[in-house]
């Protein structure tokens, strides 16, 4: 008796192709793979057909030009005789600045706004609820222009400073100006500094010879300069706090074996202050002030009203974005949570330390980072107020005096992209080490 | 020897509570000055609140809504003695931050559009109306750029007619060439239609039987029209789009993932100034030689394929709450793929993302306002011509005030809808 388990074996049809679930994805994804070619295809073929007719193949040798024009706020050396290169790095750096500080004090201020939002003082709550809904709910170029009118018009002229008896004076003893033009702060100086470290350095090019007599090289030497003072402070602070950890990390084992936890929080103060405040004693740290020197103020950092603009409006607006995040996160968490920790015997901050804000910065953070990237997308309407950025100088006036529209906001789109992407990268590494563990 | 004792032999009289804790004292005794740090907050709020009044108030009520410069403003103020707004401005710009420079004589066109917009998004938004009007909410999108461009009624009436022959194609075709040809002709023949015939069937009916109205040129454009138009076109198109890409996105299909997970990536990644820059350099360029977009056409295109990546992330999270048990009971009842969303995933998933979708779309309308920097006449771009007018040299707070104003108005009920819908849509833990 023969007993027949296997299937009749079909031969393969062109239908099944189609009505096969074995080999419909197949064919799915062939079709989708060929429209999507089609389509790459025929746009770049007008693409280059266009360009051809128009007399411009695509070229990056543009880069390599004298750019011609000035960029008033920079952080690195830059000129009119500067290549178009060199500016799109300026307009890079002013981008990270901006979205550098805008994302500390939109931080800050969004953590506030949100705890003060979930206040049991009515009157603070509802004031909170009012600032969050009308920045949420205006447009975010609308406040950026909006502040720089403000500073431009509300603001003293630098002339209103001089005299005895001027009508304007200068604010924390002396030493900022708040003008119509911008903001004047002390610049941190060395009297014994230990000079700039150029990086990407051609040691071979002019400007990276070091003048007769010894002493420091030019400004242009190298892609940017980094100061080695504050190279040394920073190395100095970064070891402070990890002698720090140490330490505390001696105290939790002495608790852990004792029961008595040392009292240690001078020692973790000293290590991280004294070396700090000696390094700055031998480097000859002091500050430098701005002055009214004629029309003008000479000395100190100017910080350039559409800067100041940027920061305070994209801060601002994204910190009512915060804001939200942070209370929601706060609510998210039960309050069983707070009581069983108070049922072990925790102290109040204990509980808070321990117990809300680690479980409350697992929602927190995500969206929190995410917010951060809008507001690096965001800072690209700099150009609204003059801050000359990435979009203001590469996809700006670069783009204007070149007419090079493809290569440029190519570029701009794809520097834009590296930085969301990193950001994006170091947010999923976030998640996956504070993620639950699910079954 | 006596004893007292004092037992009460009745219930003592109910007593009314201490006055410090009832009434406005007892209200502002727990929630102003509940402790000390909560009494300096209190005082600190009330110190700020009376100083923006006493700033805000008497230049607000200000006596200069019929002036008709800045200099009459100024006479007017040092007459009365208070105020300091120049309202006049607004007054005498109204109709072109709404309008633009939309010919004054056509305007009831705009708001005959704008009104059949809320006839057409009433029976979408609240479900309490009668189902039938939905028909009209599907007729409206061809309605609607005819009655803001004009031109003839047959562009609309072709480009309509696509989708009737995509319909009948898949509803009476499927008996004779069978289900999977039938699908497949109910996307070609729409195509070759607008591809071939839709450019010189209705020149032919026009020349039989002209019915036009007035066109409108693009440059015309502006104003809160402007913002509201490209709003809700780029809106309405990045949901559907947005489906789409969430559910490419979860698929196990490869390749369209990654192609649905590349352009969600790409364009999220990048500001959409850059985008409005491609619409306005580069879009002409991609397209074959000879082709002439209209801009506001191609800022729709950009802000609705920016639209749309935000789209499928918020709808891919709602995708994503749901629980597993809901896909594998609709495999158990033999649905298949697009069954088994349409009537178990989607209805689920749009909902939890509704406070997404919403938030979505309010960002994409205050993204309008970015336009303005690629030259549209926007209402922000509308407020640098007026800054740069002689008459009114030196007005800043009145325009940004009221800009400001019109966006809150719009974006604040965007949001109290969804708040609104969320508590209805609430099915579970009531």
């Amino acid at each position: 008796m023969s007993i027949t388990t296997a299937p009749p074996k079909e031969s393969f049809r062109l239908g099944m192709l189609v009505y096969d679930t074995r080999y419909r994805s197949i064919t799915i994804q062939i079709v989708a793979l060929i429209g999507f070619l089609i389509l790459a295809g025929w746009l770049v073929n007008n693409t280059l057909h266009n360009l051809a007719v128009l007399g411009k193949p695509i070229d990056f040798s543009f880069l390599k030009d004298s750019a011609g024009y000035d960029i008033n706020q920079r952080l690195i050396d830059y000129n009119s005789q500067s290549s178009h290169w060199r500016a799109t790095v300026v307009g890079l750096i002013n981008t990270l600045l901006v979205a550098f500080l805008g994302c500390i004090t939109a931080t800050i201020i969004g953590i506030i706004v949100g705890v003060l939002r979930l206040s049991n003082n009515w009157l603070v709550a509802r004031l909170m609820t009012v600032y969050v809904e009308t920045f949420r709910n205006v447009p975010v170029l609308l406040w950026i222009v909006f502040t720089m009118a403000i500073l431009i018009e509300t603001l003293p002229a630098p002339r209103d400073f001089r005299g005895d008896d001027s009508e304007a004076s200068m604010v924390l003893f002396d030493s900022v100006a708040l003008t119509n033009r911008g903001f004047y702060v002390p610049e941190p100086m060395f009297s014994r500094g230990l000079g700039d470290l150029p990086i990407l350095a051609d040691r071979s090019s002019p400007a990276c010879a070091v003048p007769e007599g010894g002493g420091p090289v030019s400004d242009s030497c190298g892609l940017f300069q980094v100061s080695l003072d504050l190279l040394l402070i920073l190395a100095v602070l970064g070891a402070g706090f990890y002698v720090s950890s140490l330490i505390r990390k001696r105290a939790d084992r002495i608790q852990n074996q004792t029961g008595d936890r040392p009292t240690t929080w001078y020692l973790r103060l000293g290590v991280v202050v004294i070396p700090t405040v000696a390094v700055l004693v031998l480097l000859g740290f002091h500050l430098g002030r701005p002055e009214l020197k004629g029309f003008n103020f000479q000395g100190g950092i100017y910080l350039r009203n559409s800067l100041i603009a940027l920061w305070l409006a994209l801060s601002l607006y994204t910190a009512a974005f915060i804001a939200e995040i942070v209370r929601a996160g706060i609510l998210a968490i039960s309050k069983g949570q707070s009581e069983a920790a108070a049922a072990l015997g925790l102290r109040s901050n204990r509980i808070m330390s321990l117990v809300i804000l680690p479980q409350a910065l697992r929602v927190i953070i995500p969206p929190l980072i995410s917010q951060y990237l809008n507001l690096t997308k965001n800072s690209s309407l700099a150009i609204a107020v003059g801050y000359m950025d990435l979009t203001g100088t590469l996809m700006g006036i670069t783009l204007n005096q070149t007419g090079r529209e493809l290569e440029t906001v190519l570029m701009g789109m794809l520097v834009y992209l590296s930085i969301s992407l990193c950001i994006s990268a170091v947010m999923n590494l976030y998640n996956q080490r504070v993620k639950l563990v699910e079954r | 020897m006596t004893e007292t004792h004092f037992v009460r032999t009745q219930m003592i009289e109910e007593q009314e509570p201490p006055g410090a804790t009832t009434g406005a004292v007892g209200w502002m005794r727990e929630n102003l000055f509940s402790s000390p740090l909560n009494a300096i907050l209190s005082l600190l709020s009330l110190a700020f609140i009376y100083w923006l009044l006493a700033q805000a108030l008497p230049w607000l009520i200000s006596p200069t809504w019929q002036a008709n410069s800045l200099t009459e403003c100024r006479e007017i103020i040092a007459e009365a003695g208070y105020g300091g707004a120049c309202w006049g401005l607004i007054r005498e710009r109204f109709l072109q931050f709404i309008f633009g420079f939309y010919p004054p004589h056509l305007y009831w066109r705009v708001v005959l559009d704008f009104a059949l917009l809320a006839v057409a998004l009433a029976p979408i938004l609240f479900t309490g109306l009668p189902r039938k009007m939905l028909y009209f909410s599907a007729v409206y999108p061809f309605l609607m750029p005819w009655l803001l461009w004009g031109g003839t009624i047959w562009t609309p009436v072709m480009a309509a007619v696509g989708f009737v022959i995509g319909y009948l194609a898949q509803r009476f075709l499927k008996p004779v060439v069978g289900d999977l040809a039938a699908t497949i002709l109910a996307f070609v023949l729409p195509v070759v239609w607008w591809i071939f015939l839709a450019g010189p069937v209705p020149n032919a009916f026009a020349s039989i039987l002209p019915l036009a109205i007035e066109t409108v040129e693009s440059r015309a454009f502006g104003g809160y029209m402007l913002s509201i138009t490209i709003g809700v076109v780029a809106i309405a198109l990045s949901l559907p789009i947005g489906i789409l890409l969430a559910l490419g996105r979860q698929s196990d299909l490869l390749i369209v993932r990654s192609l649905s997970v590349g352009f969600i990536e790409f364009i999220r990644g990048v500001p959409l100034i850059t985008l409005l820059f491609v619409a306005s350099t580069l879009l002409n360029i991609f397209m074959p030689p000879g082709t002439d977009f209209d801009i506001i056409l191609r800022v729709i295109i950009m802000v609705t394929l920016f639209a749309s990546a935000y789209m499928a992330e918020v709808i891919r999270g709602g995708l994503a709450a749901l629980p597993r048990g809901q896909y594998e009971a609709a495999d158990a009842l033999g649905l298949d793929f697009w069954m088994a969303q349409r009537l178990i995933i989607m209805p689920q998933a749009l909902k939890i993302s509704i406070p997404g979708i919403v938030s979505t779309f309010i960002g994409v309308f205050k993204d309008t306002t970015l336009v303005s920097i690629i030259g549209l006449l926007d209402p922000l771009g509308l407020s640098r011509a007026i800054l740069a007018d002689s008459n009114w040299n030196g007005i800043v707070w009145e325009i940004y005030g009221f800009i400001a104003v019109m966006f809150f108005i719009f974006c604040f009920s965007m949001s109290r809808y969804s708040m609104y819908l969320e508590r209805k849509l609430r099915t579970e833990h009531r």
